[in-house]
């Protein structure tokens, strides 16, 4: 314990006391006007609240002045009869429950029965969903111990465990708030999410610009809600999976203690910036309103919120630690250094997948969407499609089918279609997928051979490169079938081959501005951490193996020769 | 007394079990080892890079045997553990100072 650096603990601590006090004594007070515009994050129901003036979940849509939007601590009176409106074609609209329901009071009251049931039908599928997608931590920890040596796997596997706690207390903390406070509700969750309403705005050009929100502190206050809560529990884990994806970067060589700093920063700040600008109301998201570029910058599940914010996260990581001792020659030539467990990377890849499952299709944030089963089997054909294009591409070119590259090929179909899955047809996800695989085999070389860069497992390419590559294939390949009306722009989503190359143009504006605001914020947090703590270990315990000097155990105390071997 | 190690590929330590025990051989005692021998391992291909597989790995069956018995006793391990591909091992001859077996006490030949 007298190792530890004593004012670290003092900050966290700290920031902890000021979370906690923030959670105790102020309530978030509901901003005095609708700021945001109608927006459902990832959901695309939104559209229906847009178009029915009855309902009162979002203040932006209602045309009369709304009610204060208030939260439902105990669920009891979430989902009434304005959440059927728009439901099916045939369903009741708002003039319909209006004027039909003074001489029916019964169908009345079974509205409300029908729009609690389609309330709860959402809630339950978006927190089976966040339940999946919170099982991909033990995917990652598995992949990316597997592809790294023995005498680190206890660290490796540590550093995948605590992301979890950290990353999850930083976003509770504040996360939260800045991702989702401003996003003026989720309908398909009910109506007591408008208390996210708070949106800090910056006027530039005529325009509004939403960089953060600022209700939902410590999930205090007001928003105390069940569909707050849930949306909650969904954004949390998707964090958490960017979180966890520089740790294969810079796996083998981060002292503990930077990167438990690390854990909370992601969490608290890094990643809530950028999936506020997509998903939280900001101002990617309302490209398309200001400026008539398609319907702003979509990201159906987060190929760039989540995967490319990863990616850019662990290459300035990779950049500031560098690589392992002996990863490259004096020549600049690489190394292999062969991972130790590959057949706990590949159950790894198998639990990735299966959580994707709750990724892509739970992104509907609505059971009732039932776009849900093209996404779910688009999204499982591009992991198939990248898995076999990177097999051909490493048995043509290196003689054998590189396992591990494969690996990475599935993983950069799923990454690649995260964002497309809702916008294209079956033949585009497996093109998709089949580009993803041969393009993730090219990064990696390029990475490490052009770039100079030790990247254990493959990260930056998996997640970053195949991330920007998602957003990029939904602005070519949309096909106008789905998503009427999402961020607030009328009609459906179309990319550059189906007639709107200014969608294109959004997905390219959010790849950049995500480039270089996530690139900036970790480059610059790497290097002060880098000067204050200091991020690699000493050069010995490097070469012995992670597990002892830093997290006290090893992974497999009964093999010393292999363990200690390279 | 002689003693006999073999070193030998994995997935024929049963063949030469096999033949040993038909040769009259009564026990042995086996290790999982690695090592290289003339080809210095050979080198593969991760993620597109080299690196040398220098240690291969292999099983070594140490037996002790009579005098009379060592000859007969090579040629069937020799046999047994062919393939006649590289990698199929190497066999080293000992001779033995004394054997005790424990249980009994008895010593030289009749120990073992």
């Amino acid at each position: 314990m007298k190792r530890f650096k004593k004012p670290i603990w003092i900050v966290l601590a700290l920031a902890l006391l000021v979370g906690l006090a923030t959670a105790a004594f102020s309530d978030d007070k509901p901003a005095p006007a609708p700021v945001a515009p109608v927006m459902g994050g990832a959901t695309t129901v939104a559209p229906a609240v847009a178009t029915a003036p009855a309902s009162t979940a979002v203040p932006a849509a209602a045309a009369a002045p709304a009610p204060e939007p208030q939260g439902d601590p105990s669920g009891a009176n979430t989902g009434v009869a304005s959440d059927a409106v728009g439901e099916a074609p045939g369903s009741p609209t708002a003039d319909d429950l209006a004027k039909l329901g003074k001489t029916e009071p019964l169908a009345l009251k079974l509205a409300d029965s029908v729009g609690h049931n389609k309330i709860a039908i959402n809630m339950v599928w978006t927190l089976i969903c966040g339940f999946l997608v919170m099982f991909m931590q033990a995917g990652f920890a598995m992949v990316e111990t597997g592809f790294t040596q023995a005498k680190n796997a206890g660290h490796t596997m540590a550093m995948n465990f605590m992301v979890y706690p950290l990353g999850m207390l930083g976003y509770w903390l504040m996360g939260f708030a800045l991702q989702m406070g401003g996003v003026g509700g989720v309908a398909s969750l009910g109506a007591g999410t408008g208390v996210l309403n708070n949106e800090f705005i910056v006027h530039l050009f005529g325009k509004d610009f939403g960089i953060f929100g600022m209700n939902g502190f410590c999930l205090s206050g007001i928003t105390y809600d069940t569909g707050v809560f849930t949306l909650f529990l969904f954004q949390m884990v998707f964090m958490d999976t960017t979180a966890t994806i520089p740790t294969g970067a810079m796996a083998e060589r981060w002292n503990f203690k930077s990167f438990v700093i690390y854990g909370i920063f992601v969490g608290a700040v890094i990643y809530p910036l950028y999936a506020n600008w997509v998903w939280g109301g900001g101002w990617l998201s309302q490209l398309g309103k200001n400026f008539g570029l398609g319907h702003g910058h979509v990201d159906f599940a987060g190929s760039s919120v989540v995967h490319l914010t990863g990616g850019v996260i662990a290459l300035a990581g990779a950049m500031v630690i560098g690589p392992r001792i002996g990863k490259f020659n004096k020549d600049g030539s690489p190394n292999a250094i062969p991972g130790h467990h590959i057949p706990m990377a590949i159950v790894g890849c198998f639990i990735l997948a299966f959580g994707w499952f709750g990724f892509n299709p739970g992104s509907t944030l609505a059971g009732a969407d039932l776009r849900i089963g093209v996404v779910a089997t688009n999204t499982m054909l591009a992991s198939a499609a990248g898995a076999f294009s990177s097999m051909l591409y490493m048995w043509k070119r290196y003689g054998k089918p590189d396992i591990s590259m494969i690996a990475n090929g599935f993983l950069a179909g799923l990454v690649a279609i995260t964002a497309p899955c809702a916008f294209v047809t079956a033949p585009v996800a497996v093109l998709i997928g089949l580009v993803a695989g041969i393009l993730v085999c090219l990064s990696i070389f390029f990475v490490e051979r052009k770039l100079k860069l030790d990247d254990p497992v493959g990260a930056i390419s998996v997640h970053g490169t195949n991330g920007a590559f998602g957003v990029l294939a939904l602005g070519l390949f949309a096909d106008g079938k789905y998503g009427d009306g999402f961020n607030g722009v009328a009609g459906t989503v179309k990319g550059l081959f189906y007639g709107d190359p200014s969608q294109f143009l959004a997905e390219v504006v959010g790849v950049g501005a995500n480039f270089i605001a996530i690139f900036a914020i970790s480059y610059i947090f790497f290097k002060v951490l880098d000067k204050v703590v200091g991020l690699r270990v000493p050069e010995e315990v490097e070469i012995e193996g992670l597990d002892m000097a830093e997290v006290a155990v090893r992974a497999y105390p009964e093999f010393n020769i292999k363990s200690v071997h390279h | 007394m002689k003693k006999i190690e073999a070193i030998i590929k994995p997935f024929k330590l049963e063949e030469v079990k096999d033949a040993m025990n038909k040769a009259g051989v009564t026990g042995m005692t086996v290790v999982e080892v690695k090592g290289y021998g003339r080809q210095k391992g050979h080198v593969e291909l991760y993620r597109g890079a080299e690196y040398d597989v220098s240690f291969v790995p292999k099983v070594k069956v140490e037996v002790v045997v009579s005098d009379a018995s060592v000859d007969g006793i090579l040629s069937v391990i020799e046999e047994a553990a062919k393939t006649g591909k590289i990698g199929d091992g190497k066999i080293f001859v000992y001779s033995v100072a004394e054997a005790v077996r424990i249980r009994t006490g008895e010593r030289g030949e009749t120990a073992i």
